[in-house]
């Protein structure tokens, strides 16, 4: 199966998976053609850019540099800030010190990650860049964090550091929401390390201390967000999420997403593998806009809530032969049909100046 | 989403431009509105990078903030965009109209006009309520003093964002929420915040499509964002190169002046196309005959403006962090009232939008086919004018009997279901009596009952005023909401 996986993304290296394109993929768990893609470890980017519909998620350098800036300071002194927060957001006493654990490194760290983190002790410890396994569609996943698990009171919590500002005890919903649901990868992760070697998974907590800048300035301040739901979420979907050799069953043999083959060749090969756009797809996936290309002509591209409105009718061109009655419905939309009637007459009624 | 404005959506794909869902325009625009195209440096928080301001096409005023990091060159650029939306406040306050009110026993002032700010999306409305809400609290004294109209920038700038939050409100328009209320793209509600694209849908260049035009906008490469963000291509390879520049020119005047000109030429070219589109957008929003109601809402913003003007004459304080508790549920039901009597009064204005009401059973349309305008029901204290009149309908009429209803037409008049009554071809009969917009004598002056062979349009929906709700002062709070707040807070 491995080999079968190499020649679909052809034969390069896989992608690493991050917590933010596991986040990504329970988003929408019905796209096969993501599901695929990923699981192979495919170079979308790549792809996107060879079918000619490049992604677009450039990050600005202004962003960047923000980004470690404010890691950095939040995280200077072994950690002696980023302690006082956590400790002070939890309601525990703030420890005189703490230990510090960088497990960054190219050396096995995977090992010694799960050393540092399962060795026990109850004492005050932050781990910073824990290298963390997740089985995500049948596969095995690292995920390097570019977070901090901290011990306190014998109970671990992952500190994600984000730097996006906290306004008056408020801050983007979308930039949080996207927070949350990557830091319950990493609890999920670190319960599945602990449970690994015997120990009670239950020591991480559910409670994630977000650190962010508070205000227009740079002073940090914590949060506690609460990913229970997003926990369960990213389980179901994880568990649901089909197996990658059962997936792979239905795929056609010769399928390729090896972005050095030709444009042509590979957007046919694409076609066979059924994709499920959707307009918040373009905010998350870098195949995003071929896929919306494909999938143009459909009421599902003008986003669910339209073509809910249309009574789910698939095509453009069958909502408006229903509408216009040149086209009989099929029984199960013999509803639908009517109402897209109605509205037609209405509109064209209040179009031509009928008065109302 | 409402099945007629999802069709309106099907209709754009397949005709390949945006069709119309309103005939008449449901929002006041100003004969010289202030339009503002602001950045943002990414990354930071809320903080500046440019704007392009001006109340006409020709008098686009560039301000740059060349170190965007730089707190003091963040206040001087708002010192510089007061400058400009301060004079420009203040040219409405010069002519004064008298309202009557408590029943004429007293008047009130208001200004005859009212300034109208316009973004080009609902990001850039964010963008300056969090500037309000940086620039407001800051003080001309101690150890950080800023300009003295930095704070007041900001006192007005959250008065404009607070306005925006009420539906209804053209006091701060997102330009691309303005277009997408009376036209309907063929594309998604979130490529709908993409003020480019959504031209391109109503307004294609001759020989493309409204989807060809889109997708062209799409590209960063041939049409810039229409912000606050910026495209990241252009930070990494044009902006940064040009703010190192500008940094590194040190003390050195000539050198700093070429790495100035170098960015604000930089930046003007980013915004500059926005800048066009921002009056494209009032163009088309110009060609529709304005609704009926919207010189009522228009009022309200008049209004507002003046009173917040008032208050910032008798040396007001800024608008707190957060409302307490009674001045919470306040806001809460001044915008649920507001949002009400939007639905209602557009409805009203509008029959391509009360055809949304009909399709979901809240309005039908008939023709008069009996009338008794001179019936007088006498079974009380005293006889009463009630005329009765039938209705033939072929659309559905879900009301029942006993149930209140309103004709846009003659909106003082309530018409009570008496009788419905399905016939054998399709159509309901639906016997009416009426009360109200008739005089106070015993009989209907001419025009005021509708006459055989009218057709009228009749809905559940009221534009009647709502009384306010009573609450108690901020001193007697209730202890269930905290009790009095213990002191002002900043």
């Amino acid at each position: 199966m491995e080999d079968r996986l190499r020649d679909i993304r052809g034969g390069g290296p896989a992608r690493r998976h991050n917590a933010r394109t596991i986040a990504a993929l329970t988003g929408n768990p019905g796209c096969t053609r993501r599901a695929v893609l990923d699981s192979a470890g495919a170079d979308k980017p790549a792809l996107a850019q060879r079918l000619g519909f490049p992604a677009r998620f450039g990050q600005s350098r202004f962003a960047i540099t923000r980004g470690n800036a404010f890691e950095a300071q939040v995280k200077a002194d072994g950690g002696a800030e980023l302690l006082r927060l956590v400790a002070e957001r939890l309601g525990v006493p703030v420890p005189p010190d703490a230990t510090w654990t960088d497990l960054g490194g190219d050396d096995d760290r995977s090992a010694r990650s799960r050393v540092a983190l399962t060795a026990g002790g109850d004492g005050p410890a932050l781990f910073d860049h824990p290298l963390l396994g997740l089985d995500v569609a049948g596969q095995r996943v690292y995920l390097e964090p570019d977070l901090v698990a901290a011990r306190l009171a014998g109970r671990f919590h992952v500190v994600e550091i984000k730097s996006f500002p906290v306004i008056d005890g408020q801050a983007d919903p979308a930039k949080v929401a996207a927070a949350a649901i990557q830091s319950a990868v990493y609890v999920l992760a670190l319960r599945e390390l602990l449970a690994a070697e015997g120990r009670d998974p239950e020591l991480v907590s559910h409670e994630v201390v977000l650190i962010c800048p508070r205000d227009f300035g740079n002073r940090p301040m914590a949060s506690l967000l609460d990913v229970r739901k997003q926990l369960l979420v990213l389980r179901r979907q994880l568990a649901r999420m089909a197996r990658v050799d059962e997936l792979l069953a239905a795929v056609p043999a010769g399928f390729t997403a090896d972005p050095t083959a030709d444009p042509a060749r590979l957007a046919a090969a694409l076609r066979e593998v059924p994709a499920r756009y959707a307009p918040d797809c373009l905010a998350a996936c870098e195949l995003a806009y071929f896929c919306r290309h494909e999938a143009r002509g459909h009421t599902g591209a003008l986003g669910r809530p339209v073509r809910e409105a249309l009574g789910g009718v698939v095509e453009v061109a069958d909502v408006l032969a229903l509408a216009e009655g040149t086209r009989a419905p099929e029984p199960e939309q013999a509803e639908a049909a009517a109402v897209l009637r109605a509205a037609a007459r209405l509109r064209a009624e209040a179009l031509t100046g009928n008065p109302a | 989403m409402s099945t007629l404005r999802a069709l309106a959506r099907a209709q754009a794909v397949a005709a390949g431009r945006a069709q119309p869902v309103a005939v008449v325009r449901h929002l006041h625009l100003s004969d010289r509105p202030l339009v503002l195209v602001p950045l943002t440096l990414a990354g930071e928080a809320n903080a500046p990078l440019a704007a392009l301001v001006g109340s006409a096409p020709d008098e686009a005023r560039l301000l740059v903030v060349p170190q965007p990091r730089n707190r003091d060159q963040r206040f001087a650029f708002a010192a510089e965009l007061a400058g400009v939306l301060l004079p420009y406040l203040d040219s409405f306050r010069q002519v004064t109209e008298a309202v009557a009110v408590d029943r004429g026993r007293d008047v009130r002032y208001r200004c005859v006009d009212a300034p109208q700010l316009l973004v080009p999306n609902p990001a850039g409305v964010t963008f300056l309520r969090l500037f309000g809400r940086s620039t407001r609290f800051r003080r001309v004294d101690g150890d950080y003093p800023v300009h003295p109209s930095v704070p007041l920038l900001g006192r007005w700038l959250t008065f404009f964002a607070e306005r925006a939050e009420q539906p209804g409100s053209a006091a701060l328009l997102p330009l691309t929420e303005a277009l997408t209320l009376h036209w309907a793209t063929g594309q998604s509600a979130v490529e709908d915040l993409h003020l480019p694209a959504v031209l391109g849908w109503i307004d294609p260049p001759p020989g493309r499509t409204g989807a060809e035009a889109a997708a062209r906008a799409e590209d960063p490469a041939l049409c810039p964002p229409a912000g606050p963000a910026t495209d990241p291509e252009f930070d990494n390879h044009r902006l940064a190169p040009a703010v190192e520049a500008y940094a590194a020119a040190g003390d050195d005047p000539a050198a700093r002046t070429s790495a100035y000109d170098e960015l604000a030429g930089l930046l003007r070219e980013q915004l500059a196309p926005t800048w066009e589109l921002m009056w494209r957008g009032v163009g088309l929003l110009r060609g529709l005959p304005p609704g009926a109601r919207v010189a009522g809402r228009w009022a309200g913003d008049r209004d507002a403006f003046t009173a917040h003007a008032e208050h910032v004459d008798a040396g007001g304080g800024p608008q707190p962090r957060r409302d307490g508790a009674v001045a919470a549920a306040l806001r809460l039901q001044r915008l649920e009232r507001a949002l009400t009597g939007w639905a209602v009064q557009r409805a009203y204005d509008d029959p391509l939008v009360m055809a949304e009401h009909r399709l979901a059973g809240e309005a039908f349309v008939g023709e008069v086919t009996l009338a008794d305008p001179a019936r007088v029901d006498d079974s009380g204290k005293r006889p009463v004018l009630r005329p009765r009149i039938q209705v033939v309908t072929a659309e559905p009429v879900p009301m029942p009997v006993g149930a209140t209803l309103w004709s846009p037409a003659r909106p003082g008049q309530k018409a009570k279901v008496v009788f419905v009554t399905p016939g054998g071809d399709g159509k309901t009969e639906v016997v009416l009596e009426l009360s109200g917009g008739m005089g106070r004598g015993l009989s209907a002056p001419a025009g005021s009952v509708p006459e055989v062979g009218e057709r009228i349009c009749l809905t559940s929906l009221s534009d009647a005023f709502l009384p306010g709700g009573a609450f108690p002062a901020p001193e007697e709070t209730p202890w269930t909401h905290g009790g009095p707040p213990e002191h002002h807070e900043e």
